[in-house]
C-alpha cells in the first residue's frame, strides 16, 4: 500500500484529532495551553459559572505580560485596572493549580517569549493561546495558533478544541540573504507581497534555504509575524538547529526521554511529494531591509523605497489608502528614508529575544542616540534581561544613551504604560502598526532591531548599511 | 449553557466602507481590561467614534442618525489582526447580530461565531451594492435567513447565498454550546490521552 505523502501540518494535526464531527470541525487535542492577564479572565468565569475546574492544570502555563510596567516591577502595578487583571489571573491560577510565573518569578517574561526559552515549546505539539502571536511557537515544527477566550474556555474544559482543519500553504524562501536582511525583513516582505489577508484560511509552512539558515530566535520571529498576512499559523520543521536550541533547557526531555523524543522529532517533515493548498516562491536576494509606511503590516517597502503612489487603486482600495496615508502624515510616492523618527522601541514577542538585542547592541555600540529620540529597549522575559546584563550588553547601551528597562508587552500595544504620544513617529520592532496600536494617534512604521538601531542613532529612518 | 439563537433577521445596515478593519479599531487594547465580559459595546470603534475630547465625532457612522440597524456591514478583511474576542462581545454589546463583508479574517470569524454573532460573507460586487444601495437610502431593509443561508436586499429583491459550516449553523439555530459538546466528550478524550 501507498501512503499518500503528507505535509508536516497535517502529520502533527491528524495525531491530535480526538474525533470528527461529521460536516463540522475537528475535535483538536491541545498539548500546552498557555495564558495571560488580558484573555483569561472571562473564560475561567464561564468555567465558574458551570462549576468546573481546569481540566488539566499541568498542561496549562501563565504569566502576566500585556498590563505590566517595564520599570519598577518590584511597586504595585499603579493603574488600578490592570493591577486587578494581573491580581485576578494570580487568584485564577491558585483556585486551579496553574502554573504562574508572575512578576517576581525568574522565569516571567513575554508569553511567547518564555514558552519556547524554558523548553516549553516543542516540535510536534498542539499549543494555543488566547494571543494571535502563538503563532511564535511553530518555529519549533508545532502547530501553535491563537485562540479567542470562549476558545479559552473549551480548552480549560476539555484540553480539546473544536477547529476546523485549515488549507495548507507553503511559502519557500530560496538563497542566501544579503547583509543587514533579517528574518523580520523576510516577514515583512513576503507580507508586503500576499497582503494581510493573503494567508487566510491556511496555515503556512516556511521553508527553503534561506529559512533554513534562520537562527531560532529569527525562525521565532518569521512565525510570529504570519498571523499578519491572515494565516492561522506559520510552521518550520524541526532541524538540529531547533534540537540544539531545545537541548537542555529546564522543562525539554532529558536522559533517556530526550534521545526517545529526538527520534519521533526528526521524523517531523512534509513529504516530498505532499500537496499544499498554495505555494508561493521568494528569492532571498530580493529582500532589503524593510519598513512599513501605513496602518497594517502589509504597507511595507524596502528602505531604499518610495512609498507607493496607490494611482491604481480604486474604489474602497483607494479610501483605505488614502485614509492610511493621512493618518500617518505621508504623502503617496515620497522617499521613506529620511523620515523624522521620535521614538524606538525594540522588544515585543517579535523581536524580544537576546538575538535581537546582540543585532541592535553591535549597530549603537561605539555610537551616539540622537538627541530627539526617546528609545525603549525592553527585553522580552526575565531570563533575556539576565542574558543581556551578562554578555555586557547592558553597558554598550548605556554607553550609547539607551536605558534597559524591565520585560513585558511595554509599547507594542498601548495596554500598560509605554504609549507613544499622539502625532510622533515610532520605528517599531513589534508586530502591528495599525492606527492607535501603541497608543491613540501614534503612528508606526514596523522594522527589524537592526533598521531600529539606525533610525534611533540617525534620528530618521535609515539605511543601517549606510552608517 | 446555551448561545443566542439565530434564525432571520430583517433590519437596516450600518455601514462602514472601510477594508482591513482590525481587532485594534473594533476595540483598542486600553479597554480590554476588564475581568468581566461586560460594558465593551460603549467603546466599539472608540478611536473613530469619540473625538479626543471624548464628544461623539459626527462624521462616523454610528453617530450619524440617518443609520442604525442591527446588521453591521464592512470593506474587505474585516476583524483582522488580534485574537481578542473582545472585537465580537464589542460588536455584539452594540446591538448587531449580523457582520457582513467580502471577507473576514479567521479567529474573528470564530469568534463571532461563538457568541450568537453572524458572519456573513457576500462577494465584493454584491458588498459594493449594498454601500450604493444605503447611501442613498438608509431605510432600506435586508433579510438575512440562516436556514436558507442567504442575505436579500429587499427592495431591489436581490439576493446572494452565504456560506456557514453545517455544525456552526446547527449550533446557532439551537443556540448549542461548543463547550457542553466538549465536556460530553470527557471519556473519549480521557482514552485519547492514554493512547
Amino acid at each position: 500500500m501507498i501512503l499518500e505523502p503528507k505535509t508536516l501540518f497535517d502529520k502533527i494535526w491528524d495525531a491530535h484529532v480526538v474525533k470528527q464531527v461529521k460536516d463540522g470541525p475537528d475535535v483538536l487535542y491541545i498539548d500546552r495551553h498557555f495564558i495571560h492577564e488580558v484573555t483569561s479572565p472571562v473564560a475561567f468565569l464561564g468555567l465558574e459559572k458551570r462549576g468546573m475546574k481546569v481540566f488539566r492544570p499541568q498542561n496549562t502555563i501563565a504569566t502576566p505580560d500585556h498590563n505590566v510596567p517595564t520599570i519598577d516591577q518590584h511597586l504595585p502595578i499603579k493603574e488600578e485596572l490592570s493591577r486587578v487583571q494581573v491580581e485576578t489571573l494570580k487568584q485564577n491560577c491558585a483556585k486551579n493549580g496553574i502554573e504562574l510565573y508572575s512578576l517576581d518569578h525568574k522565569y516571567h517574561g513575554i508569553v511567547h517569549i518564555i514558552g519556547p526559552e524554558l523548553g516549553i515549546t516543542q516540535p510536534g505539539m498542539t499549543i494555543v493561546c488566547g494571543d494571535s502571536h502563538t503563532s511564535t511557537h511553530g518555529a519549533f515544527g508545532s502547530i501553535a495558533f491563537g485562540i479567542g477566550t470562549s476558545e479559552v474556555e473549551m480548552v480549560f474544559a476539555s484540553q480539546c478544541i473544536l477547529q476546523p482543519k485549515p488549507k495548507k500553504m507553503r511559502i519557500n524562501v530560496e538563497g542566501k540573504l544579503h547583509k543587514d536582511v533579517t528574518a523580520k525583513d523576510i516577514a515583512l516582505y513576503v507580507i508586503s507581497k500576499i497582503s494581510t489577508s493573503g494567508g487566510t484560511g491556511h496555515f503556512i509552512e516556511f521553508a527553503g534555504s534561506a529559512i533554513r539558515s534562520l537562527t531560532m530566535e529569527g525562525r521565532m520571529t518569521l512565525c510570529n509575524m504570519s498571523i499578519e498576512c491572515g494565516a492561522r499559523g506559520g510552521m518550520i520543521a524541526p532541524d538540529e538547529a531547533t534540537f540544539e536550541y531545545i537541548k537542555g533547557r529546564e522543562f525539554a526531555p532529558k536522559g533517556e526521554e530526550w534521545n526517545k523524543k529526538l527520534a519521533l522529532w526528526k521524523q517531523l517533515k512534509s513529504d516530498d511529494n505532499a500537496v499544499f493548498d498554495a505555494e508561493y516562491q521568494f528569492d532571498a536576494s530580493d529582500i532589503e531591509p524593510m519598513i512599513t509606511y501605513g496602518t497594517n503590516p502589509g504597507m511595507g517597502v524596502g528602505v531604499s523605497g518610495n512609498i507607493p503612489t496607490g494611482e491604481n487603486l480604486t474604489g474602497s482600495d483607494r479610501i483605505t489608502f488614502d485614509k492610511s496615508l493621512e493618518y500617518m502624515g505621508f504623502k503617496p510616492g515620497e522617499k521613506i528614508k529620511g523620515k523624522k523618527v521620535d521614538y524606538v522601541f525594540i522588544g515585543s514577542c517579535t523581536n524580544g529575544r537576546i538575538e535581537d538585542f546582540r543585532l541592535f547592541a553591535n549597530f549603537v555600540k561605539g555610537k551616539k542616540k540622537a538627541d530627539s529620540v526617546i528609545a525603549w529597549i525592553v527585553p522580552g522575559s526575565k531570563k533575556v534581561e539576565q542574558q543581556i546584563r551578562e554578555e555586557g550588553l547592558a553597558e554598550i547601551f548605556e554607553a550609547a544613551g539607551f536605558a534597559l528597562r524591565q520585560p513585558g508587552c511595554s509599547a507594542c500595544l498601548a495596554m500598560n504604560d509605554d504609549k507613544i504620544p499622539e502625532g510622533k513617529y515610532s520605528v517599531s520592532t513589534s508586530n502591528r502598526n495599525f492606527e492607535g496600536r501603541q497608543g491613540p494617534g501614534a503612528r508606526t512604521m514596523l522594522a527589524s532591531p537592526l533598521m531600529a538601531a539606525a533610525a534611533a542613532i540617525t534620528g530618521v529612518v535609515s539605511d543601517p548599511r549606510e552608517i | 449553557m446555551s448561545i443566542e439563537k439565530f434564525r432571520r433577521l430583517v433590519s437596516t445596515v450600518v455601514p462602514l466602507p472601510i477594508e482591513n478593519v482590525d481587532t485594534d479599531q473594533i476595540i483598542p487594547a486600553r479597554f480590554l481590561k476588564a475581568v468581566e465580559r461586560k460594558g465593551f459595546g460603549d467603546n466599539l470603534f472608540r478611536d473613530w467614534r469619540y473625538k479626543k475630547d471624548g464628544t461623539p465625532n459626527p462624521d462616523f457612522v454610528l453617530n450619524n442618525p440617518r443609520y442604525s440597524g442591527r446588521i453591521l456591514v464592512a470593506g474587505k478583511n474585516f476583524g483582522s489582526g488580534s485574537s481578542r474576542e473582545h472585537a465580537a462581545w464589542a460588536v455584539y454589546d452594540a446591538g448587531f447580530r449580523v457582520v457582513v463583508s467580502s471577507f473576514f479574517a479567521d479567529i474573528f470569524k470564530s469568534n463571532v461565531l461563538n457568541n450568537g454573532l453572524l458572519p456573513v460573507q457576500v462577494p465584493d460586487a454584491f458588498l459594493s451594492e449594498i454601500f450604493q444601495i444605503v447611501e442613498t437610502d438608509p431605510t432600506a431593509q435586508f433579510e438575512v435567513d440562516l436556514e436558507s443561508q442567504t442575505i436579500t436586499i429587499l427592495k431591489a429583491g436581490i439576493s446572494v447565498n452565504f456560506d456557514i459550516n453545517p455544525y456552526k449553523k446547527e449550533c446557532l439555530l439551537n443556540g448549542y454550546d461548543d463547550i457542553d459538546f466538549l465536556i460530553s466528550l470527557k471519556k473519549e478524550i480521557i482514552a485519547f490521552e492514554q493512547v
